[in-house]
């Protein structure tokens, strides 16, 4: 049915016809009429952030924690260019996210117009599509498309550059078409032969693992079902990489941890010695590969993405498989059974008893040292202990804190864990407590932060108090910008240019002064009852948790080199890192 | 970076060495993609070239079916058959991208280029540059009492051969178009 409306009205009606309720977002001259239109609805509520960096972020969190697609809306110029941040971020981490920007007028793009940027030229490389929009009666069809493409195959942002006469104008208004009538649709379905092929391989493998990633959970939840119950029925070991926490259970039994840099010593040694591989939506990225030459060797490989520029391209992969994780995984269970169930059941406990060793290493031990002094991954397991009944959802920042809570918190569920990968994003943690806040009104939402981190979006605090989002900053304060101290400990003889926090605020009354609550901490033995008024506050927290200040995040494997040579401790430093890894980030 | 002994981009030592070591064999491959002709769709295609490192020996982009709105974009580009699969199949994940074809082993396939050069020259060299053209079925387009343009078609070889042949007669400027390919046979 065609109606006749005004482009902005049409921003709204697509956005309600697609199941939006939220939009993060921050208004500005060119994006006024569509700030109108959402002034005079109720369907739509509109978060103003105090950055649009935020506002991208927010509505990743938003993404990332409900498995729908992220919504933001930004003004031209610097509006569009502090979203860019955001757009990279969410294509490094497949987070389906549609972002609308205002524009100059068609009749001025191009004469350096106040606020005028050529965004969709500035944003090409950092979305999975963008449009610009140049007539109102194209808006519509391509609002829908947006939304189609953001969430179909496999996921990422998409930006719609609307210039101001388009959101003036009127035209008919056209409902979205049924998503089987586009013509980008990847294939879902996998090829049966190489399924088949790779169910004969998991029947005689001696010793397989599931090495799993985001796409498991960009999938759906009912890709997580199914993983699940492949592992359990074949009683195969399980990794996975930081983007796919949750996707199988941390307490489950065949759970081995997460892998990679900071990966867990089993889970890196299980990778390295395997016979089969079989990855499940992950990319191969660096942090897991380590040294390319040296990785799995001796291992056959089989690989499932939806994405076919995923495969080859890192490792040789000798069955791959390009479809999506849920199809595949329901086929590879329903090829498994009809062929009898077979596996190598005695193979297979030889290798867990080996898998059971390299658990006893117990990797994740680290010195208890003073008793006055907190540790970060002693702070973690507080945490751990004190919300893991609640109805959680963590984000972090990025540095030692993203991977101690990686080690140290568990995740029985997919979508309960935020955090850039990928980008590697500082600042990234805070709004996207927001976003995520904002789709689970009642949950416990905890961003674990450092404190360089977290001042890079502090500002957002101000969004937290005007919406009553009682989100929990539980700041791992090192007074260091930790990561890079690490390292320059590490690699550059303990010469630790600018890697200091210095002039940090009092966190306390910075929580004070937006009318939030502050605790500070010092001291482990008031730990679980400062959590515990966290937790209990109903209310926006920051918690300056003050921890030891050089605390080294382990297990790691050093840049260049491979799974089987990581480090356990400080003891095993020195000179870890050999000149070849030092030019690696 | 010369403390560590390691040349910018040598890949020997680095984690970045994103190109598997099963092949170094460089090879040339002419691709050919249908796309949807909508504005910003050849800056993606050379967005991902430029972005990813990849190489351009030549491209030719033209709308090829006014009604369906569908461009071809011709492709000549290098790599190890590692980077060519990568190039494939990031090409293919480009939204407005329909197809991506692989000429240079999708069976044989035809190969065009069209030329104009211009040579300068006087005297004998005149009639050693209209000797060639004749030889390489080159037309003269135009022409002065000093100069020729000519109109050359061919495969890239063919032209380079030609504007090689010219340049000690007097070459001055040589347009060429790129390449225009497509599979022999029927479909
Ligand atoms: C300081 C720091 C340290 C880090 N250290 C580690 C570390 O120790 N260990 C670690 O694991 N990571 C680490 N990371 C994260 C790392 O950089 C990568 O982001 C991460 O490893 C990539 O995860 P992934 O392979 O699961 O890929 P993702 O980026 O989640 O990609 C998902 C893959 O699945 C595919 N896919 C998407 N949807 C589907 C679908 N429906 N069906 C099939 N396939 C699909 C995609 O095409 C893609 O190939 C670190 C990051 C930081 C910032
Ligand atoms: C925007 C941005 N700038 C710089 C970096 C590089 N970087 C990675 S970790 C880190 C230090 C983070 O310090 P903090 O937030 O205090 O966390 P910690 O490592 O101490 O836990 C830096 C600067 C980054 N990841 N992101």
């Amino acid at each position: 049915m065609a109606r006749q409306m005004t482009g902005a009205k049409m921003v709204v009606q697509a956005l309600r016809d697609q199941g939006v309720d939220t939009v993060f977002g921050y208004p500005g001259g060119a994006v006024l009429p569509i700030y109108d239109e959402i002034f005079q609805q109720n369907d739509i509520q509109h978060i103003l952030v105090r950055h649009e960096q935020a506002a991208i972020h927010a509505a990743e969190g938003y993404a990332r924690s409900t498995g729908k697609p992220g919504v933001a809306l930004v003004t031209s110029g610097p509006g569009a260019t502090n979203a860019v941040t955001g757009l990279t971020d969410a294509l490094l981490d497949s987070i389906p996210i549609i972002v609308l920007s205002g524009q100059v007028p068609t009749f001025m793009i191009g004469t350096d117009a106040f606020q005028e940027a050529d965004t969709v030229g500035i944003t090409r490389p950092c979305t999975k599509h963008n449009w610009l929009v140049k007539e109102t009666s194209e808006l519509p069809q391509i609002l829908h498309r947006a939304f189609h493409v953001a969430t179909t195959g496999r996921p990422g942002p998409v930006l719609i550059d609307i210039p101001k006469d388009v959101q003036f104008a009127t035209a008919n208004y056209t409902d979205a078409p049924k998503k089987s009538s586009y013509r980008y649709n990847p294939p879902v379905k996998g090829d049966q032969d190489s399924i088949t092929a790779l169910i004969a391989a998991l029947e005689t493998s001696k010793k397989p693992i599931f090495y799993t990633g985001g796409g498991v959970i960009n999938s759906g939840p009912a890709a997580s079902q199914l993983l699940r119950e492949l592992v359990e029925a074949t009683g195969a070991p399980i990794t996975s990489t930081l983007m796919g926490l949750g996707a199988y259970p941390a307490s489950g039994d065949k759970w081995l941890g997460m892998l990679g840099m900071h990966g867990l010593y089993e889970a890196n040694m299980a990778m390295h010695d395997c016979d089969l591989m079989i990855c499940v939506g992950a990319r191969f990225d660096d942090r897991i590969t380590g040294r390319i030459d040296a990785f799995s060797p001796h291992s056959l490989k089989a690989h499932i993405d939806i994405d076919p520029s995923s495969i080859n391209k890192i490792i040789h992969i000798d069955i791959p498989i390009v479809g999506d994780v849920a199809h595949v995984l329901e086929d590879m269970l329903r090829i498994w059974k009809a062929r009898g169930r077979k596996m190598n059941r005695d193979a297979v406990a030889k290798w867990w008893t080996q898998i059971n060793e390299w658990r006893a290493v117990d990797c994740l031990k680290y010195k208890a040292g003073d008793s006055k002094i907190i540790k970060p991954q002693y702070a973690l397991q507080r945490l751990e202990a004190l919300t893991k009944d609640h109805d959680r959802y963590i984000t972090t920042e990025v540095g030692q804190h993203q991977m101690w809570a990686a080690q140290y918190l568990n995740f029985e569920d997919p979508h309960r864990w935020m955090t850039s990968g990928g980008l590697g994003t500082m600042g990234y943690g805070f709004p996207a407590s927001i976003g995520v806040q904002m789709a689970h009104r009642d949950a416990l939402v905890i961003n674990v932060a450092g404190e360089a981190s977290w001042l890079m979006n502090m500002q957002e605090m101000g969004t937290a108090m005007q919406f009553g989002l009682p989100v929990k900053q539980f700041i791992l304060n090192n007074e260091r910008l930790g990561m890079v101290r690490q390292w320059q400990e590490l690699l550059h003889g303990e010469r630790y240019s600018q890697s200091w926090s210095q002039a940090l605020p009092d966190f306390v009354k910075l929580a004070e002064a937006f009318g939030a609550k502050g605790i500070i901490c010092s001291d482990p033995a008031d730990l679980d009852d400062a959590i515990m008024e966290m937790i209990n506050y109903d209310g926006p927290v920051i918690f300056d948790c003050l921890v030891e200040k050089h605390e080294n995040c382990f297990p790691m494997i050093p840049s260049g080199a491979a799974h089987n040579k990581m480090l356990l401790g400080d003891a095993s430093t020195k000179d870890a890192i050999k000149e070849g890894g030092a030019v690696l980030v | 970076m010369n403390a560590l002994q390691i040349k910018k981009g040598a890949n020997k030592h680095s984690a970045y060495n994103l190109r598997p070591t099963f092949s170094d064999t460089v090879e040339q491959h002419t691709l050919a993609v249908l796309v949807d002709n909508e504005a910003g769709v050849l800056a993606r295609v050379i967005g991902l070239f430029s972005g990813r490192g990849y190489n351009i020996d030549s491209l030719t982009v033209a709308e090829v079916d006014r009604a369906g709105h569908l461009s071809r974009i011709t492709i000549v580009t290098r790599g190890t058959p590692q980077v060519i699969e990568q190039i494939k199949a990031q090409l293919g994940r480009i939204v407005p991208v329909h197809t991506v074809n692989d000429l240079t082993v999708e069976g044989p396939s035809v190969e065009r280029e069209l030329a104009l050069i211009k040579v300068t020259s006087e005297g004998e060299k005149r009639v050693e540059a209209l000797r060639l053209a004749d030889i390489f079925r080159a037309k003269v387009v135009d022409s002065t009492l000093s100069s020729f343009v000519f109109e050359l078609t061919g495969t890239p070889d063919k032209i380079d051969a030609f504007a090689d042949l010219m340049r000690p007669i007097g070459l001055s400027e040589v347009a060429r178009t790129g390449v225009a390919a497509l599979r022999r046979g029927e479909d």
